[in-house]
């Protein structure tokens, strides 16, 4: 344990911001007003806010306390499978605050936004060539909105050839954010099963696939980590009825430079900047969901879309197929920025070290691993790898008991009991950017704590043991909601 | 690559572990004719400092200089940020976290999204607030379609014509692949919407009135919540300025059932439009519709208080195709940058900033007033409002641009034909006398 990089130390308890509230403070420097004050009609105004009062100290220390409290992917591994956690890197945030981008208004002008234009239309070309796609758009604030982007995009597609479906095909390793876009659109969803080797046979899809169903959700690699080595096979059994196949790109991190799934039948594509392309999570967004289409597909893009006209750039909204606008501005403008920046940083070679060393890093664990933690894949796979509880029954000890543990040990425990089909699911994504050093030490910390789970399944049962807090009564607070103070 | 850690001895020994020769061998479970034969067309890869002096070039390739003066607004709103939000919001506890979904290890943002939720139903006057939305635009969606899904027997939603035109094509995305219809609310020559033309309205679900109206005019929103309890219909009041209700009475002492908003004023920078706050609250009976993240209190084994995310049955990850919205990341960090602020402003902060950006408002409009600009309409505003502007206005307008790295106002024609040289003017806290003088002067 002494190795190992979890440790405890003096933390902080810090009341909630009106419990230091006094009346009177303020912790802004309020402008000295110039011009005559108006009085609004009074039956107009109400009373100000009751918000806490506090000094500027206060409001830092406040901060301060509470960032204690958290874990980061700068505060140590965090090796959550399918979020991507990879380093964020600093230079990006330098960039997305330069005053020319951070102070621009959305309504400017496309004249006086030439900056701005150029960065989105550079960005679109880029993901363009990295994923095969003919056209992109950046305007998705998250993967779950480019899902739902894709899907309308496919909707309207159907609706434009004369004849709206009913139905699409979603396996039983989706994201959960999959089938709920789907119903957003109307489509009801059916749900296959993956085949024995944890990937999706082309039978299932054929015994399904029908010209009343609208087409496939497929996430490649899968949840399990796994490539879906018969993705054209079942593009074609989608196709050849008229349907279209949607990808989720939420594990791009795998393949960049080695495959493009605009050239292996796939039809529109969502890729989460804020997972592949290094932008920070904050704590559960900003993201960024940019939706990469076929040539087929690009009239019903949203609007607006950027342009580039000799060497100038604007906005047109003029695009009579369009499936409309998603968000009030262009997208996450500020996320673009550091998607960008991270891009030109790594350049074409550069992202795909990136995908060979995440591939590389999450075999290393399953090989690593499978001794200890039961596999139940047991295949090659690309930048994550799932385990179970299966070898820790015997102690009654879970996944979530081990999960818990690893926070004493230091780190961020992988996802837990996800994706569905592997019951107790402990699914690690390291990403390319922990070092072997540092896989090394979670490796042990893993292997310590399945030791501890035969020597002292109690320990792991009471644990986190140096966390802030325990475990949470989570039961009574969906029973007993309390969502303000 | 300074991002990647791997020295060639790590790899040759990691590579011996997996059993794997090579490291392009590590991509044979994918077929070769599934490989790409094409190469990514990307220029090579900068130095940290190539980048710095490429993207200043863009950065300044943007009008948006140091003397920057922004009578600007429609949903975008230029505010002082104290130096305090962008440090603490800095904190990599707080950027490079996931969603909490750990509670041991999250209980910073856990009870810092608490605040939030607690700040925003205290802003708005509504039971409960989500932990946050992409923007306005897309809570105003999802509120919509809360009123959509609920009443079984209308399709149709009406929307103001005076909400934001985006947010009206986006509730158009999000609505009518279902089969769902909007009908627009036009407006009266007051520049507030008609809601008399409501009556005329039947088979809706919910009436959308969003205050202060895209003109700046503030409605009288006591009309709309009448007839939307006559009609037995949810009643969703939106706004893009959050800072208006430092001054006006909040959306909740209307009755709204569901309130949609931006939260883009609350120390969030205006980046190009976005990422902005959607915020979106509610009263308790709406509680179990709304989407997204929701944190709640409760206690840990020992008995201490915590924070963890809560009704997730209401969610994707678990509910999946019966889900009440696909929603997954939301705007975690600006809801964080929002409650940082709304705790540094406090009440007397809010109470006078909302009283500057209203008085700097007027003085704008009788200064515009003086040198020829006419008002459209004669209704209280809160910090924004129309003028029709003399002939000869776009040019002066462009020329102080470039010249002055000033913009005056917003051309209202692309979005209402009807309104030729009408321009939607706002002022904030952020502009002096002086600024607002030289204004008046430029454009005579």
């Amino acid at each position: 344990m002494s190795q190992q990089p979890g440790k405890s130390g003096l933390i902080f308890n810090e009341p909630m911001l009106w419990e230091k509230s006094r009346e009177g403070r303020c912790a802004i420097s309020l402008p000295k007003s110039d011009v005559d004050r108006v009085d609004l009609d009074p039956e107009l105004t109400g009373d100000a806010p009751e918000l806490p009062q506090l000094s500027e100290l206060d409001v830092v220390r406040h901060y301060t306390r509470l960032s204690q409290w958290n874990f980061g992917v700068d505060s140590g591994m965090y090796p959550l499978g399918s979020c991507t956690m990879k380093y964020n890197p600093k230079t990006n945030e330098v960039q997305a605050s330069r005053q020319g981008f951070a102070s621009a208004h959305p309504f400017s002008g496309d004249e006086f936004s030439q900056g701005a234009l150029a960065l989105m239309y550079n960005l679109e070309q880029y993901l363009a060539t990295i994923t095969g796609f003919h056209a992109v758009t950046l305007q998705p604030a998250a993967g779950a909105h480019g899902e739902l982007a894709g899907m309308l995009m496919i909707h309207a597609y159907h609706a434009k050839s004369g004849k709206q479906r009913s139905k699409i095909i979603i396996p039983d390793t989706a994201h959960g954010t999959n089938p709920a876009s789907a119903t957003l659109c109307g489509y009801e969803s059916i749900n296959v099963k993956s085949g024995e080797k944890g990937i999706l046979d082309p039978e299932t899809v054929a015994a399904v696939m029908d010209e009343d169903t609208a087409g496939i959700m497929v996430t490649n690699p899968n949840t399990l980590g796994l490539f879906e080595s018969n993705i054209r096979q079942i593009a074609d059994i989608v196709h050849a009825k008229g349907g279209l196949v949607y990808g989720d790109g939420a594990n791009m991190n795998a393949i960049m430079g080695v495959v493009k799934p605009g050239e292996i039948g796939i039809d529109v594509l969502h890729l989460n900047l804020h997972k592949t392309f290094s932008t920070p999570h904050g704590g559960g967004g900003p993201g960024s969901g940019p939706v990469a289409v076929v040539k087929a597909l690009e009239p019903f893009l949203p609007v607006p879309r950027v342009v580039k006209d000799l060497n100038s750039y604007k906005f047109v909204t003029d695009c009579p197929d369009t499936i409309g606008r998603l968000h009030t501005f262009y997208g996450h403008f500020g996320v673009m920025i550091k998607a960008y920046a991270y891009i030109l940083s790594m350049g074409a070679k550069g992202l795909k070290d990136v995908s060979t060393l995440a591939v590389l890093n999450a075999n290393y664990i399953k090989e690593s691993l499978k001794g200890t933690l039961n596999l139940p894949y047991d295949l090659p796979c690309m930048h994550e790898c799932v385990f179970n509880d299966e070898f820790q029954k015997k102690d009654h000890i879970t996944t979530m008991d081990m999960a818990k543990r690893l926070l004493d040990y230091g780190f961020h425990p992988p996802t837990v009991y996800f994706p569905l089909v592997v019951e107790g699911a402990f699914m690690v994504e390291p990403t390319e950017t922990e070092s072997k050093e540092d896989i090394d030490q979670f490796i042990n910390a893993v292997k310590a704590i399945v030791k501890e789970a035969g020597d002292d399944p109690e320990k792991l049962k009471k644990a986190p043991l140096l966390t802030k807090v325990t475990r949470l009564d989570e039961v009574t607070a969906a029973r007993k909601p309390c969502l303000r103070g | 690559m300074r991002y990647l850690p791997h020295t060639k001895e790590d790899i040759e020994a990691m590579l011996k572990v997996t059993g794997v020769s090579s490291l392009d061998d590590l991509f044979d479970c994918i077929p070769d004719d599934l490989k790409t034969k094409n190469t990514v067309d990307i220029p090579e890869s900068l130095s940290e400092w190539e980048l710095n002096a490429h993207m200043e070039d863009l950065a300044s390739a943007n009008i948006a200089c140091k003397k920057y003066k922004c009578f600007l607004g429609a949903g975008s709103y230029d505010h002082h940020i104290p130096a305090i939000i962008p440090y603490l919001i800095s904190r990599s506890e707080f950027m490079t976290a996931y969603t909490p979904y750990q509670p041991e290890v999250s209980q910073g943002t856990l009870q810092g999204i608490y605040e939030f939720q607690t700040m925003v139903t205290e802003l708005l006057g509504m039971d409960v607030a989500t932990a946050s939305h992409y923007d306005c635009g897309t809570a105003l969606a999802e509120a919509a379609l809360i009123a959509l899904r609920k009443n079984k027997k209308a399709n149709k939603i009406a929307v103001s014509s005076l909400t934001h035109p985006s947010h009206r094509q986006i509730i158009h995305t999000y609505t009518s692949p279902a089969g769902y219809e909007i009908v627009e609310i036009p407006y009266t020559k007051e520049g507030l919407t008609d809601a008399g033309a409501l009556e005329g309205m039947d088979d809706i679900a919910g009436i959308a009135v969003q205050s202060p109206n895209f003109f700046g005019n503030i409605e009288d929103l006591n009309a709309f919540k009448a007839v939307a309890e006559a009609k037995k219909v949810l009643f969703i009041t939106s706004f893009t300025e959050s800072l208006a209700f430092g001054l006006l009475k909040n959306p909740g002492s209307f009755g709204a059932d569901l309130v949609a908003g931006e939260g883009q004023s609350l120390g969030i920078a205006k980046s190009f439009g976005g990422p902005g706050l959607g915020l979106l609250a509610g009263t308790k009976k709406q509680m179990r519709n709304l989407p997204g993240r929701l944190i709640g209190k409760t206690k840990d084994a020992n008995g201490d208080n915590g924070f963890v995310l809560t009704l997730a049955t209401r969610e994707q990850h678990i509910r999946r195709e019966k889900a009440s919205s696909n929603i997954c990341s939301n705007n975690g960090l600006n809801a964080m940058t929002a409650a940082m602020y709304l705790a540094t402003v406090g009440k007397i902060g809010i109470r006078e900033i909302a009283q500057q950006n209203h008085d700097n408002a007027v003085y704008l409009k009788t200064s515009l007033e003086k040198v020829g600009f006419k008002s459209a309409f004669n209704t209280p505003f809160f910090n924004e409002f129309v003028m029709k502007v003399p002939e000869g206005f776009e040019q002066k307008r462009n020329a102080l641009i470039n010249d002055n790295c000033t913009f005056a106002g917003i051309n209202l024609e692309p979005f209402y034909p009807e309104l030729k040289n009408h321009y939607l003017f706002c002022a904030t806290e952020t502009l002096s006398k002086d600024d607002i003088d030289q204004l008046a002067k430029e454009v005579q």
